[in-house]
């Protein structure tokens, strides 16, 4: 599989429409006329995923447990009913399973047979995620990917990796960044990455 | 009848960089978005299930050489002439996603949870052995793990089996575990990492050690 696609597409996009345009916009076309899907559809999906559903949620998610260990416990006891009740529920989040990073472990999501994904608490995976190079690597050199992303961990650091090859979906619970006590829960969330929500970064550090 | 996954990565040589991505960079294609949509649209209309698209991107022949969004494209187009859809006398399935129930499908999404019909065999911290043979159909156990000796942390109830599932063999509900291995076992001794590796595994993938 093609590690990411960047180069492919500016050539794509050099001409108007590409072949690969051609052939979907055809499928498209066939789909719609049989009646098997409906277009309005089609945008309300394409809406969803760009605006609605993205990393946003699962930072809320995180903030969330950060200010209040009540929800925290829930999270990390029953993490599918705990992130229902924040309203983020549903496709590729039916069985949810958070992970919490503590001074003595971290934890790293992968998918090493497709590219499972929490979507319905950090939306669509990046491409690195579905690439052959992450879901290669992820499981056998931790440490050497983790480095790659910027993230050095001390030797004591144990790495729990979770290979999604069923349909439970892992979310990362990041440590709380020092110096953060006296932010609001909205100002956490806006520490908190997608990244260090897969277990490939850490939050930010606050201002 | 041979079957053969060209999608399963886990621990295989790969020396191609990582190339980071913002948050919020989504497509990078125009046609992309589209068959997302398309995908998902397709899928919801019951003519087949998640676990039978996952068997059709990863048999692709050419998987290795496709972009993600590709090997979608690919899989969809197997499946709808599999099921004929795209033949001239085709009628419109019984099921078809407006737009307006797009965010209710969403939020619903598809629960692989079912109700027990026997007792888990295994238990917490109970070692188990993977099998080591590699089924002649789609499977969710990794190559890396087969053969290998781990430890449930994990039962997560009795889940649709993917086995079974993505071969039109029905739903055959398994107990489901979180089976963590350390690293050693799986790439040995030199091993340096610090790590523990954990595979989600239905019962018929387990035996005890």
């Amino acid at each position: 599989m093609r590690d990411g696609d960047h180069e492919h597409d500016a050539e794509h996009q050099a001409s108007e429409v590409s072949p690969l345009q051609l052939r979907v916009r055809a499928l498209e076309t066939v789909l719609t006329q049989k009646g098997y899907v409906d277009p309005k559809a089609l945008e309300a999906l394409i809406d969803t995923y760009q605006w609605k559903i993205g990393p946003r949620n699962g930072a809320r998610v995180v903030a969330r447990s950060w200010c209040d260990l009540e929800f925290r416990r829930w999270l990390l006891e029953d993490a599918t009913a705990a992130i229902a009740s924040l309203g983020f529920s549903g496709r590729q989040g039916e069985h949810m399973v958070a992970v919490e990073n503590t001074e003595d472990v971290h934890n790293l999501v992968v998918c090493t047979l497709c590219s499972c994904y929490p979507w319905a608490v950090l939306g669509l995976p990046p491409t690195w995620y579905k690439s052959a190079p992450y879901r290669a690597r992820a499981v056998k050199d931790p440490r050497g990917v983790l480095r790659e992303f910027g993230v050095e961990l001390p030797e004591s650091v144990r790495i729990q990796i979770w290979d999604s090859t069923a349909e439970v979906r892992y979310l990362v619970v990041p440590r709380r960044p020092a110096g953060t006590q006296h932010l609001s829960e909205s100002d956490l969330a806006a520490l908190v990455t997608r990244d260090s929500m897969i277990g490939t970064g850490l939050p930010r550090a606050p201002m | 009848m041979s079957y053969r996954s060209n999608a399963d990565l886990g621990g295989s040589q790969e020396h191609g960089a990582i190339i980071q991505e913002p948050e919020g960079e989504l497509f990078h294609a125009p046609w992309e978005p589209r068959v997302l949509a398309l995908t998902l649209a397709m899928t919801a209309t019951g003519l087949w299930n998640l676990d039978m698209n996952r068997a059709a991107r990863e048999t692709l022949v050419n998987y290795r050489e496709l972009s993600y969004y590709e090997i979608w494209l690919a899989a969809l187009e197997k499946l709808l002439t599999d099921c004929g859809v795209l033949q001239e006398s085709a009628t419109p399935p019984p099921r078809v996603l407006r737009a307006e129930l797009v965010a209710a499908m969403l939020a619903r999404g598809t629960p692989f949870e079912r109700a027990p019909a026997r007792a888990a065999r295994f238990a917490l911290g109970d070692r188990v052995r993977m099998r080591a043979d590699q089924p002649a159909h789609h499977t969710r156990l990794p190559g890396y793990a087969r053969g290998k000796i781990g430890a449930v942390t994990r039962v997560h109830g009795v889940h649709v089996f993917a086995d079974t599932n993505a071969s039109g063999q029905g739903e055959c509900p398994q107990w489901l575990y979180t089976i963590a291995f350390d690293e050693h076992e799986l790439w040995g001794d030199d091993s340096a990492q610090r790590s523990t590796i954990s595979v989600d595994a239905w019962e018929p993938y387990l035996e005890p050690a």
